[in-house]
């Protein structure tokens, strides 16, 4: 690693002043950080830890409405409970230590393609809460570790509508414990909708076909006849392109099968 | 330079680190606690897990300024004062649970933090647990075999091998 120094802010307004500065950059858990600053891949001259902001933790439901601050650790969404769906995806994250530090901000920020957040954020039409706007997430995901975050702006909570039912399938790539496809579906008042993760080299992203047949006909039946085209969609010594197209069907009937 | 103080096993310490110092180093190197191992760096492997405020985390994948104020725990730790292993440590020696051991300091951490969660756990919740713990070695079997026997689980049915 490049040296850095590290400031911990104890509110959003110090975090924000410090990421003012160019060379800054927010420290959320860290395990997706760490890695990429021991590569040197990154090379931020000052790490501002977000961890000790009490603004940024805590879940709150309200309404029907889930609110997840910026910091709070997957091990505590895990714990939750008041989203059955959105706790189990964070429960199967990684490994127990991984869970116990990295952030849900940190993975919506990072936007990793095979990442499960992301996925969960767009199915459940959630709203990404920052120190300077609100940002749904549809016009939130941008591309390839792209986001609609600007320099320096941080994530201070989520904010999910329950919906009526739900479910995210993850197909585990064993190595790297992230999903080499995984599907989140949920049934909203508006419809459903179906947020693809690991296929596309897009990023996360809905199956718009998909939730058409479903909120005609909720059931895994609906969806026999439909499949997704390989082109675009991400092909490593993991699988195919082919086979990630296969499994984006496979997934979605199962979380459809699964959904509660 | 930054001055960090904590709280190792019960003791009160303080160094000077750097910002990219991580906890593992500070552990390994400021404090001679080696017994803290360091197999991936990737934070894939789980041999540098200790507790840091009572949770299970990867040590070098945690700077040591951000462990400031906290209680940390590590393998040094876990046996008494005089030696005596404790129980999931004993259970690693009676029941095989080990070969070169490199990995060991990691899955006993692991394991006193499933256990303190969940204290009777099944044989895949042990497995399920461990996923970011890797043994080059023992092909897990007696390990899984000694978490469930530290339980206080009977494991005489589990075949040894
Ligand atoms: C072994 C292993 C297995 C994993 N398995 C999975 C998996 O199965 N599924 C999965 O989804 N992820 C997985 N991850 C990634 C993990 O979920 C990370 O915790 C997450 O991607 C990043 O969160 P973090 O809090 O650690 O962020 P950091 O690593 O600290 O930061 C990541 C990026 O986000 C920025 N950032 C952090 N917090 C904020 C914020 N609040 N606002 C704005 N920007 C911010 C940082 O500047 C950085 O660019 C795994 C990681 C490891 C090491
Ligand atoms: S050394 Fe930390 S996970 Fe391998
Ligand atoms: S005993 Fe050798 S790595 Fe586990």
């Amino acid at each position: 690693m490049y040296a850095f120094d590290i400031e911990r802010p104890a509110t959003v307004a110090e975090a924000a002043a410090a990421l003012g500065n160019e060379d800054a950059q927010a420290l959320g858990g860290g395990q997706t950080l760490i890695p990429t600053l021991k590569q040197r891949l990154a090379s931020p001259e000052k790490l501002v830890s977000l961890t000790g902001v009490a603004e940024m933790q805590g879940i709150t439901s309200n309404g029907g409405t889930l609110t997840i601050g910026g910091a709070v650790t997957h091990a505590d969404v895990a714990g939750d409970g008041s989203y059955k769906a959105l706790s189990e995806l964070a429960s199967n994250i990684g490994d127990p230590a991984v869970r116990n530090r990295g952030t849900i901000g940190g993975s919506l920020a990072n936007n990793d393609p095979s990442a499960c957040y992301p996925a969960a954020a767009l199915a459940s039409g959630a709203t990404i809460v920052t120190n300077t706007r609100e940002i749904a997430a549809d016009d939130y995901f941008v591309g390839l570790f792209e986001t609609a975050l600007d320099e320096g702006e941080i994530i201070t909570a989520v904010k999910f509508p329950i919906p009526q039912k739900a479910n995210y399938q993850k197909f585990l790539q064993p190595a790297s414990r992230f999903a080499l496809v995984g599907v989140f579906v949920a049934v909203t008042a508006d419809g459903v909708r179906v947020a693809v993760t690991g296929a596309s080299n897009e990023g996360v992203h809905r199956w718009t076909a998909a939730e058409d047949a479903l909120s005609a006909n909720f059931s895994a039946d609906a969806l026999d006849g439909l499949s997704v085209s390989a082109d675009d969609l991400i092909a490593d010594l993991h699988g195919s392109a082919e086979y990630r197209a296969h499994l984006v069907a496979v997934m979605t009937k199962r979380a459809v099968a699964a959904a509660s | 330079m930054t001055k960090v103080s904590m709280t190792i096993n019960g003791k009160q310490v303080s160094g000077d680190v750097e910002g990219r110092t991580l906890l593992a180093s500070f552990l390994r190197e400021d404090q001679r606690l080696t017994g803290t191992h360091i197999g991936c760096d990737t934070s894939q492997c789980g041999a540098c897990v200790v507790h840091v405020d009572g949770k299970a985390v990867k040590s070098c994948t945690m700077f040591a300024i951000e462990a400031d104020g906290a209680q940390v725990a590590t393998i040094e730790g876990q046996a008494a004062e005089d030696g005596t292993l404790n129980a999931i440590q004993a259970a690693f020696q009676e029941h095989h649970g080990l070969q070169c051991g490199f990995c060991t300091p990691g899955m006993v951490m692991s394991a006193a933090a499933l256990l303190k969660e969940n204290p009777k756990p099944s044989a895949s919740e042990v497995r399920e647990y461990l996923e970011g713990n890797i043994c080059r070695c023992t092909g897990y079997h007696n390990i899984v075999k000694s978490i469930m026997a530290a339980s206080g689980q009977d494991v005489s049915a589990i075949a040894a091998e």
